[in-house]
């Protein structure tokens, strides 16, 4: 139970750069996700703090002691690998106790807690097994198991859950929480899978091209993405772009969009981004009170999907949005038909980096 | 009917593929017949007659009437120094395969795990050398090797010019010398297949939980190569008993082995029943051999804590 900090870690392979100078912390007993696209470095990362890789230039602490020349061995890391990594010449329990007995824990007390861990994971009476005998989501129950048993000052999983189907991957997404918050373990967990980061961590880090773009409580790196690439990789963005005018953006058909967060100075070109449920259908095109976004559009498709509903609209500037509805009445705006958008400044998001 | 045959595919294709497919034992059974076929008569037939001479006083090809005997098997009570010379073809081909492997093990590993693309294509093909190379070519240049005053003792004298000679030909080593050079690939090549298939995230697991290199040798490494290096093992031990070139050419006078012996009972003596009779008493002490072992081996590994 320790915590983790990077200091200006970077890393090149040949002429590509891996990781940029990345600066950041890990608080003692978080979950923190790294997202991103393959080839964003977020694996790069995790196998740095692990020690598989050396950085280039920068330090990794981990409990405060710098690591960065400490072999793997000597680091006191608990991986957990998307292959499972089991040894598959041995049985569970030989497995669970592989690291215990790396630490001189042996015979009886060794027993009690190989025992405790695979009850941990749900999986007791299954010590005597060979991984062969057990399905993909119990393999990496075990692996799980052997990487907690030894009281890692980390816990670092690189996309643990992919292999799995998706019914078993919510399952063990549950369990995955559930022994973290019991074990209390400092985690670092690699994904590409956007639900299952929000889902699961405290924090979730997105990484684009070798630097985390932005960091921070699922929900603030959802509301308030700071750029286009956050905004697109975590989940489905409008944007809009423009002019300032009066600290307003101004649409190229004159339509004004008021934001929560302040705008750059006037005359600048910038975005804005909204999210597809933020934004509501005003198809009685009533005046509003004023206080809300305002943007006339023509809906182009609807997709029935049941409970929920999508439409694919052009807006009065022919920016193509997109917008989630909950069908709640059961009334469907018909295609082709021209409606007006209604949604909250708040919900309208500067992009930092206005394109 | 041809017309019958033809439409009805089209009209029910499940009722027509049952109709034209073939039993399943039908394929595999084709697919087995000639390499069977071929063993049956090119090794098994063979080997049968050789069992049937080894009891006969001599060949039926002779004049001499034939007669059933044991005699051939009392051989290594009557002959005493058979023993001794079984013995020495024993401890020869220990230490062939234990160098093999050894050396194979350690080979492979390097193949499997530090090299990658064009660099390990080109080293497994080097490795595979000495089987391009005919067998006599490559013991009688280990001769010139081995010799006094051969290419070993004049690397040496470059270095020190007032030492005595380093060449061991005719000797037992030398004999295990030629026999490693010649069976090393084996190895190699078994070993590497159990080692290439190891998951480099299985390496990782081992020493995230502290594991260090030694560890992850004996522990992880060497158990998941064992059935690589059993069969390079039998692969080597096998025909290394029953070797007769090497022992013959880089032996010299230490060079009698059993298969030497047997070679000579063929070639030489011309009675092939005793030849007959020791081969098959070797095949029995060897299938004793494995068999002790692979009870050790099932054990040692399925109790492993």
């Amino acid at each position: 139970m320790t915590n983790v900090d990077i200091t200006s870690v970077a890393k090149t392979y040949g002429q590509t750069p891996v990781l940029a100078d990345i600066t950041t912390h890990f608080a003692e007993g978080s979950f923190t996700s790294l997202l991103g696209p393959s080839g964003s470095g977020k694996t790069t990362l995790l196998r740095i703090v692990a020690g598989f890789i050396t950085p280039d230039s920068g330090k990794v602490a981990i409990g405060g002691a710098d690591v960065t020349d400490t072999p793997v061995y000597a680091r006191n890391i608990g991986m957990v690998f998307q292959s499972y990594a089991l040894f598959p010449h041995m049985t569970v329990a030989q497995n669970v106790a592989f690291g215990l007995a790396r630490r001189g824990i042996r015979g009886a007390e060794a027993r009690k807690l190989v025992d405790r861990a695979l009850e941990m994971v749900r999986l007791p009476g299954f010590g005597e097994r060979r991984p062969k005998q057990l399905s993909g989501g119990q393999q990496q129950r075990v692996a799980l198991a052997r990487a907690v048993v030894i009281q890692p000052s980390v816990l670092l999983l690189d996309e643990p859950l992919s292999a799995l189907d998706r019914r078993l991957r919510q399952e063990m997404q549950v369990e995955l929480k559930r022994i973290q918050r019991e074990t209390g373990l400092t985690t670092i967990f690699v994904t590409h899978d956007q639900e299952e980061a929000l889902a699961l961590s405290d924090k979730v880090a997105i990484l684009d091209r070798g630097r985390i773009v932005q960091m921070g409580p699922p929900a603030e790196v959802y509301e308030q993405p700071k750029t286009r690439f956050a905004a697109e990789f975590l989940g489905d963005t409008n944007f809009l772009k423009g002019t300032v005018v009066d600290g307003a953006l101004r649409l190229s058909d004159g339509t004004l969009i008021r934001t929560g967060a302040p705008l750059p100075a006037t005359g600048a070109a910038a975005m804005v981004a909204v999210r597809p449920e933020k934004m509501r259908i005003d198809a009685a095109g009533k005046a509003g009170d004023g206080a809300e976004n305002r943007l006339s559009a023509r809906i182009d498709h609807v997709i029935y999907a049941g409970p929920a509903l999508t439409y694919a609209l052009t807006a009065s500037d022919s920016t193509a949005l997109k917008i989630f509805a909950q069908n709640s009445t059961g009334a469907i705006h018909a295609e082709g038909s021209d409606v007006s958008l209604v949604w909250q400044p708040a919900h309208t998001i500067p992009m930092e980096d206005a394109a | 009917m041809p017309a019958d045959t033809l439409a009805r595919p089209a009209a029910s294709p499940p009722g027509a593929a049952a109709g034209h497919r073939l039993p399943s034992w039908f394929s595999t059974a084709a697919l087995l017949l000639p390499t069977y076929g071929w063993l049956l008569i090119a090794i098994f037939l063979p080997l049968c007659t050789m069992l049937a001479f080894s009891f006969m006083n001599a060949t039926p090809m002779g004049r001499a009437p034939v007669v059933f005997t044991l005699k051939h098997y009392k051989a290594f009570v009557t002959q005493p120094y058979l023993v001794g010379i079984a013995w020495d073809s024993l401890v020869i081909g220990f230490w062939t395969t234990f160098l093999c492997a050894v050396l194979g093990f350690f080979a492979a590993l390097a193949l499997a795990r530090a090299t990658a693309g064009r660099a390990r294509e080109t080293l497994l093909i080097l490795i595979l050398l000495p089987f391009w190379t005919n067998g006599l070519v490559r013991v009688f240049s280990w001769t010139m090797v081995l010799r006094e005053g051969g290419f070993l003792d004049v690397l040496l004298h470059s270095v020190w010019p007032g030492a005595g000679s380093i060449g061991f030909l005719y000797t037992r080593p030398a004999i295990v010398l030629g026999l490693v050079h010649g069976y090393l690939p084996y190895m190699i090549l078994t070993c590497y297949i159990a080692l290439v298939t190891i998951d480099d995230a299985i390496i990782e697991a081992a020493q995230s939980l502290g594991a260090r290199w030694w560890t992850i040798l004996t522990r992880v490494l060497l158990p998941m190569a064992l059935p690589g290096l059993t069969t390079g093992a039998i692969l080597t031990f096998v025909p290394v008993i029953g070797s007769f070139m090497e022992p013959r050419i880089l032996g010299g006078r230490v060079g009698v082995t059993m298969g030497t012996v047997i070679e000579d009972q063929f070639t030489q003596a011309f009675n092939w029943p005793l030849g007959a009779a020791l081969s098959f008493t070797m095949l029995a002490v060897i299938l004793a051999i494995f068999a002790t072992f692979s009870g050790v081996l099932r054990r040692s590994t399925g109790g492993m804590a």
